[in-house]
């Protein structure tokens, strides 16, 4: 059995590292698609960095990602348990302190963002009570936060929508909050896939660093490999943070 | 309005995943002095008027039925609230 | 005397059997038959002790020493040529074989059956059905990279279907999604003949770097074992209860649940926690826990490396304190692993454990005596040379004979019977029956179930349901991924075994290049009924002579699989199922075929590839109409070979954009699902096959004949096409073409159906009966 390299391919690192950023994507035990993340946030041009739930060392990433999965086997409930890991007590430091560190949270993120407090709300089981796999249409509500930046205002956009507790719930105040503050970052088009609030398929925190969503922008960074074989619109989450931190740092 | 409450468990030799990791978050968070945990099932059956013996009976059929899986659970408990 | 006589809590030794040779042992209630229980007896010079009784019975079980097949399973290694080993690595045998990709790439993946236990409770019995294939792969020192689920029910409207569909489909769903491994294809069949006996196999598939092979051995004296993962408790050993009867203690759990419950969210700690062992080279030699639990792991680990073991039993770590050794040793709990370590690496390998918080326990050595030990508290309790538990088991060659009404069977063709009057004839008939079809339990759309599965998760999904093959990248620099589908017919396979096994492997390797893979090589799970019954026998033994010759056709290795048996319902078996799993290589996914066409098709030119004949006996259209009788389609593997090798060369360069196989439902079927992929229509014509192969309307669309595919050549590719296919002197007609304004699907002079309606008809069935 040899061990050779393959012959063709491109092993040498990205150049063209928008702002040498280095972005975060945090891995719990049950965490699933960090390895996807990791793929977006190089193929937005930034570094991707993998941090360990039980460290507590943010290695001066620029940004966050938690990506998706089922932590802790969402047992309890979802988010429940990783909420209390040592590297999220540093995330909810970074992001609520002056420098406002943009974190992401992505399906199980989002909950861990719900659980963790960072974001209002909180995700149930689906109305259906199913596990639902589809590509999803969404329409872009905030255009205004670290990871929305480069979509148009109510651009629809399809990603991949998969869960089991994808069904978003607050009280009324605060979901009238939420749209008074122009914190919906996304809603559902079309049919409510999981019984959400007033469609709600995402929301940020009232500074726009912190966004919080169901469905998977990293799954539709490729083509090939995305929505319908073909779609790449969750790419700009990647890319608009990166503008958000050149912006940023000036 | 009286409700009979069900309380389903995991039969004590079955795994209990959920219990487990739980158990495992606990003493993370300080709370050391539980050996094990585990997770079950509560349901509140809503009665419009008085819980007869009949009705009584009929809600722990439908315990045994179809609120709990008796290849894998046990109905533990089956009790009147009244409110 | 009886065991009752040594009263204490069950420690049999060996000195005490020894010494006790007239003791009563429960060996029939634990399945094993007096000659085999005298074998034992034989192998040890004395009685085997309760812990010793627990692990032959186990291991000389049908299911883990395939006593009745072994005789017949050898063909698969007989029949293998030098040409079709090149690229083997592991082949049958180990948990899962293992092929090479090149650049330094390897692909392990195995087909495995999980019947039984998701009868009894089918949420939990098919997610251990994926925990156990998933575990199989990782023991390789594979990184698990999707998953596929094979699925056969009753009678979709049976009430019982309800309960098990739901809880099948669940229980996949739950675990397969939880471990983040996108599920990316698999069937759902629906027959009354699986209603008391549901299939739910599973096929797991997984990539390795060469040099991170592992074996099942235990090699090197002085070496580690450790047993990691979960907690052993007393799962799948309801059957074995009796062997409590080792203990008499009254307040012990008198009932052990055959049921296991699965733990996904332990299992992908598992899988993580076992690739960093692997990639810091810290485990010699590993197995993964699954049927015959502790028994299968240590014999098979000390059978298969060059010393012996000892192994100290009470330092397992258990769920439930009132095990005994017997019930510690048989238990089936799940999400187990068992590794061979070097001293030098205890405390590396303790602080990947750690890292992941798995438990884990240090049960004892490799040693050189050949012997595989077992003490409890010191006192041995096991002392058996291991290859007699592990390897060389009973082996029987059970008779069997064709059965007295195959030759009826066979002469009650489709178009003699009362069921083949009338068929349909006009335009408007055979409009009718494509949409009763596409609407049918078998062909129906199964994006109910789908749905439910995680398919991107690890962003390598280049194809998946309902595409004819699932396409998953491996190597994300190169693009170098696989493509799997797994068939079978079990009416093909009742009409004649041995054809209906191949065509089982025709089916999956014509799935595979058409999506544009080179097929390499396959796995197989063979569900039959009872092998007592030389009925059954006779299928078995057919089919793998069937399925081993068209191999050898075929030129693509058996590199390991399952066999199922005593599939049955009283007396009735199910129809014999072989599942046919092929594996093949994409040098670049990013070419790879999908099953139809889109809008940006419009005006390709659309053709079918391969002869038609009169072939209806055991098709879905007779399905429909009651009827099950003559004989399957035939197949021409040199054909089929040579239709694969067109698929795979058009697609590879660039010469068709969309192909799909013929197979259940024939050409309706194909042009249906074809228009339904991406909801574009096309506008064709039979005239031309009608006329060359000599049949009607009818016949053509609903046909089952083999070795055909549909494609769609865009325009600038047609001349270079039909070069290729005439250069090798396949038949090809060129049907119609993608007509993206038509919304519908026009079969010119028969009948036009729109888009809207194929798809209602398909997309409702499953929606109704399952919510």
């Amino acid at each position: 059995m040899s061990t050779e390299l393959p012959l063709i391919g491109d092993y040498s690192t990205p150049t063209t590292q928008l702002s040498g950023a280095r972005i975060g994507v945090v891995t719990f035990p049950g965490t699933l698609d960090d390895r996807d993340a990791a793929r977006a946030v190089r193929a937005a041009g930034a570094e991707a960095v993998s941090l360990w739930h039980a460290d507590t060392d943010l290695q001066d990433v620029d940004a966050v990602v938690i990506p998706g999965g089922f932590s802790y086997g969402d047992y309890l409930r979802a988010g429940a348990i990783s909420r209390f890991a040592p590297m999220m007590d540093k995330i909810v430091d970074a992001a609520n302190s002056e420098a406002k560190l943009p974190v992401l949270g992505i399906c199980n993120g989002f909950q861990i963002l719900t659980e963790s407090h960072l974001l209002p709300g909180s995700m149930i089981k689906n109305d259906h009570l199913k596990f639902l796999c589809r590509d999803q249409l969404l329409r872009v509500e905030n255009n205004q936060t670290a990871w929305t930046n480069g979509y148009e205002a109510g651009q629809e956009i399809t990603i991949v929508l998969k869960n089991q507790d994808g069904q978003y719930v607050a009280d009324e105040k605060t979901l009238d909050m939420l749209e008074a503050e122009n914190r919906v970052a996304f809603s559902y088009v079309g049919w409510n896939p999981n019984g959400s609030r007033r469609s709600i398929a995402g929301i940020s925190n009232e500074a726009g660093n912190v966004v919080g969503l169901m469905p998977h922008p990293e799954h539709a960074i490729e083509a090939g490999f995305g929505p319908d074989h073909r779609g790449t619109d969750g790419l700009t989450f990647f890319t608009s943070v990166l503008t958000h931190l050149v912006g940023g740092k000036k | 309005m009286p409700r009979i409450v069900v309380d389903v468990m995991l039969k004590p030799e079955i795994l209990d995943p959920q219990g487990k990791a739980i158990a495992g978050a606990l003493p993370r968070l300080g709370f050391t002095s539980f050996e094990a945990v585990r997770q079950g099932k509560r349901f509140e059956l809503f009665v419009d008027g008085e819980v007869t013996d009949e009705i009584l009976a009929q809600a722990r059929e439908a315990a045994e039925t179809l609120l709990s899986n008796p290849v894998i659970e046990d109905v533990v408990n089956v009790e009147v609230v009244a409110d | 005397m009886s065991l009752e006589a040594t009263k204490e809590f069950n420690i049999d030794t060996v000195e005490n059997a020894a010494a006790t040779p007239k003791v009563e042992l429960p060996w029939a209630e634990l399945g094993l038959k007096d000659n085999e229980f005298a074998e034992i007896v034989k192998i040890l010079g004395r009685r085997p002790t309760a812990a010793e009784l627990a692990m032959y019975s186990v291991m000389w079980s049908e299911h883990c020493s395939y006593k009745s097949t072994k005789n017949h399973l050898r063909q698969f290694g007989q029949k293998v040529t030098p040409e079709m080993k090149k690229d083997l690595m592991v082949g049958m045998g180990e948990n899962a074989g293992v092929t090479n990709l090149g650049d330094g790439w390897a692909v392990t993946f195995k087909i495995e059956s999980h019947n039984s236990p998701s009868f009894v409770e089918p949420h939990q019995g098919a997610a251990t059905g994926i925990g156990g294939i998933v575990r199989d792969i990782i023991s390789m020192g594979a990184r698990p990279i999707a998953v596929m689920d094979p699925l056969r029910f009753g009678a979709i409207d049976h009430p019982d279907s309800q309960r098990v569909v739901h809880g099948v489909v669940s229980g996949i769903g739950s675990y397969g999604n939880s471990l983040g491994l996108p599920n990316i294809g698999g069937e759902t069949v629906f027959d009354p003949i699986y209603q008391g006996n549901p299939l739910v196999n599973a096929l797991a598939v997984g990539a390795l770097r060469h040099e991170d092979l592992r074996l099942a051995n235990a090699s090197g004296v002085g070496n580690k074992v450790v047993l990691f993962g979960a907690r052993t408790g007393g799962d799948g050993i309801g059957g074995a209860s009796v062997l409590a009867s080792e203990s008499f203690d009254d307040t012990k759990p008198s009932k052990r649940p055959a049921v296991q419950v699965g733990d996904p969210f332990a299992e992908k700690v598992l899988i993580e926690c076992c690739l960093e062992l692997f990639k810091a080279s810290l485990v010699e030699g590993i197995q993964d826990l699954g049927a015959a639990g502790i028994s299968c792991a240590t014999s098979e680990l000390a059978a298969n490396g060059d010393g012996g073991m000892n192994v100290e039993l009470t330092s397992v770590l258990l769920r439930d304190p009132t095990l005994t050794p017997g019930e510690i040793l048989m238990s089936e709990s799940q999400e187990r692993m068992m590794a061979v370590v070097t001293p030098d690496n205890v405390k590396a390998f303790e602080a990947v454990m750690d890292k992941y918080a798995v438990e884990y326990s240090w049960l004892g050595e490799v040693t050189d005596d050949n012997r595989l030990t077992i003490t409890w508290n010191g006192e041995v309790i096991v002392d058996v040379d291991p290859s007699t538990v592990a390897v060389d088991g009973p082996e029987y060659d059970r008779p069997y004979a064709r059965p007295q009404w195959q030759d009826a069977l066979q002469a009650d063709t489709f178009k003699a019977s009362n069921a083949g009057k009338n068929l349909p004839a006009s335009g408007d008939e055979i409009k009718a029956a494509v949409l009763e079809l596409i609407a049918s339990p078998n062909m129906c759309d199964k994006s109910w179930i789908t749905r439910q599965y995680d398919r991107y998760v690890g962003g390598n999904t280049a194809l998946s349901s309902p595409d004819d093959a699932g396409v998953v990248r491996i190597d994300e620099e190169t693009g170098l991924g696989v493509a799997i589908a797994t068939d079978a017919n079990g009416r093909y396979t009742y009409l004649d075994p041995y054809l209906g096994a191949q065509l089982a492997l025709a089916e999956s390797y014509r799935n595979v290049a058409t999506s544009g893979a080179i097929p390499i090589a396959v796995s197989d799970c063979l569900n039959y009924g009872s092998p007592e019954d030389p009925d059954v026998m006779w299928q078995l033994a057919e089919g793998i002579r069937g399925l081993s010759d068209a191999c050898q056709v075929l030129g693509v290795p058996v590199t390991g699989g399952n066999v199922s048996l005593y599939n049955q319902t009283g007396t009735t078996a199910i129809h014999p199922t072989p599942v046919v799993a092929t594996l093949g290589k994409l040098d670049d996914v990013a070419r790879r075929t999908p099953s139809g066409w889109r809008e940006d098709a419009d005006g390709q030119a659309i053709y079918l590839i391969g002869k038609t004949f009169d072939e209806l006996d055991g098709s879905e259209f007779a399905n429909l109409r009651g009827h099950l009788g003559g004989l399957p389609p035939k197949v021409d593997l040199e054909v089929e070979k040579e239709l694969g090798e067109i698929l795979i060369n058009a697609s590879r360069d660039g010469m068709i954009d969309a192909a799909h196989d013929l197979s259940e439902g024939g050409l309706a079927a194909a042009l249906s699902e074809m228009v339904l992929r991406y909801g574009v229509g096309a506008r064709v014509a039979l005239d031309d096959i009608k006329k060359r192969d000599g049949l009607d309307s009818f016949t053509t669309l609903f046909s089952e004949s083999q070795s055909r595919a549909v494609v769609a050549v865009p325009r600038s590719e047609e001349v270079r096409f039909n070069d290729m296919t005439s250069a090798r002197g396949v038949t090809v007609a060129r049907l119609g073409i993608v007509d993206a304004q038509s919304k519908s699907l026009e079969v010119q002079g028969e009948f036009t159906v729109s888009v809207e309606d194929l798809r209602e008809a398909h997309e409702g069935t499953m929606v109704k009966y399952f919510g």
